[in-house]
């Protein structure tokens, strides 16, 4: 577990002190959502019914870019071949960069929901709703950061990546979006739990499935 | 490759097809209340099945890809998913056509039919995948990994989209029982397919051991 700390501490050591992409991929996410009150004209009654789908199609591309970076990064002047030489086994490679990506994308969801609240006059912080961005967000590291190991190693890296990730989140999509709707329609946990489950699913499978497979990705 | 057992397969699935295709056509009652366009109900389900049983069978060659590394077992997952891209492809059209006669619509997002627009996603991806990486062994390793974690999807997948249509009720699937005329008329079809599938997967499975053949003596010379 301390092994683990120590590669996620490594990544956001390396972000805070380079500022390569947090800033960048937080502008893009607040552009994503101004754009898309344009695209949808929204006013202030329709915004309540589109508010989880244009959050989370914000954060799955969002997350699609600063994933992609997650092993590109590594792959400059011989990273990963120092990671791969340290003493620690490769599962405990990917659950640090699990963790480093769920820190990471977090910090940018947490301001993105700040201002669309803000913007929209929406009350969006919520115990149930930060446990779905919470849980959905482990959902979308698991798999995204076995693919980033393995988009990295490709011709067309910005384009794999999306390619992969997409169709593989589709149950986490379908469950936040519509967990978040009922979240912020003010229902109780337990209309949300049918939907909470097949997130917290995913994120267990997902995270033994690629622990299990990691080693095949990087592996030279 | 043994000639005769081939052979036999070719002669076996032709007449099997062409006796299903008879009866399909010919001997099996017309459908009362949705009329002819039922008939496809025999071509489409046993392309449906195919569809799902050859990504099973890409999922399993990758599995054990990754445990024993034989090349053979890789060659197995790649010919079987280009056989399940062009039968989800299809069970998509029959789909389609069938949806048109009896709904009134190309498409509606269905659970069914959404969970197979979505394995179709995925095993795109796993061409994609291939098709991306340059030397042939990080390709095959790659696409075998995409074959495990995209077949472990698909259940999870079928269960959110089963969950998320309650939530949107749309036209109900045709849901009267099959007489027994139609039954063996289904499962003729549906072995007339699973023979094709067989004679498919064997073919192109040669074919790709004859091009890994041909790529090799091509580096050496």
């Amino acid at each position: 577990m301390g092994k683990v700390i120590t590669i996620a501490k490594k990544d956001i050591l390396f972000e805070l002190r380079t500022k390569r992409l947090l800033p960048g991929v937080l502008v893009f996410a607040l552009l994503a959502i101004v754009i898309f009150n344009f695209a949808f004209a929204a006013s202030l009654e329709t915004i309540r019914l589109l508010t989880p789908g244009i959050l989370w199609v914000t954060f799955a591309f969002a997350g699609i870019l600063g994933l992609n970076r997650s092993f590109a990064l590594e792959m400059e002047d011989g990273c990963l071949e120092g990671l791969m030489a340290c003493p620690v086994s490769r599962e405990v490679i990917y659950l640090g960069k699990v963790l480093g990506n769920l820190i990471f994308m977090l910090s940018i969801e947490v301001p993105a929901l700040l201002v669309f609240g803000f913007l929209f006059n929406i009350a969006v912080f919520s115990l149930q709703l930060l446990a779905i961005v919470f849980l959905a967000t482990l959902g979308f590291v698991a798999v995204g950061t076995l693919f980033s190991a393995l988009a990295a190693n490709t011709r067309a890296r910005e384009l794999v990546l999306p390619v992969l990730f997409l169709p593989l989140v589709i149950p986490v999509m379908i469950s936040a979006v519509n967990a978040s709707g009922l979240a912020l329609s003010g229902e109780s946990w337990s209309s949300l739990a049918s939907w909470l489950e097949i997130i917290a699913a995913f994120d267990v499978i997902f995270l033994v499935t690629s622990v299990l497979i990691f080693n095949f990705v990087i592996e030279e | 490759m043994k000639m005769l057992p081939k052979t036999l397969l070719l002669g076996g699935s032709f007449a099997l097809m062409l006796t299903a295709l008879c009866v399909i056509f010919l001997y099996v009652p017309t459908e009362e209340v949705m009329g002819v366009g039922q008939r496809i109900l025999y071509i489409h389900v046993p392309v449906c099945w195919l569809a799902f049983f050859a990504f099973f069978i890409t999922f399993l060659g990758s599995a054990v890809y990754l445990w024993r590394r034989a090349n053979s077992w890789d060659t197995i997952a790649y010919s079987s998913a280009e056989i399940g891209i062009v039968f989800t492809t299809l069970a998509l059209v029959t789909g389609s056509i069938w949806a048109r006669c009896v709904w009134g619509v190309w498409w509606t997002w269905d659970a069914r039919l959404t969970t197979t627009v979505v394995l179709w996603f995925i095993y795109l991806a796993y061409f994609i995948v291939r098709f991306s990486v340059t030397e042939e062994w990080r390709a095959a390793r790659f696409a075998a990994v995409v074959g495990v974690v995209g077949f472990i999807d698909v259940p999870i997948c079928a269960l959110a989209i089963v969950l998320w249509r309650t939530h949107h009720p749309g036209p109900v699937i045709f849901e009267g029982g099959l007489t027994a005329t139609m039954l063996m008329t289904l499962l003729l079809s549906l072995a007339a397919f699973t023979a094709l599938y067989i004679l498919l997967l064997w073919m192109r499975a040669s074919l790709k051991d004859d091009e890994d053949e041909v790529k090799r003596l091509r580096e050496v010379g």
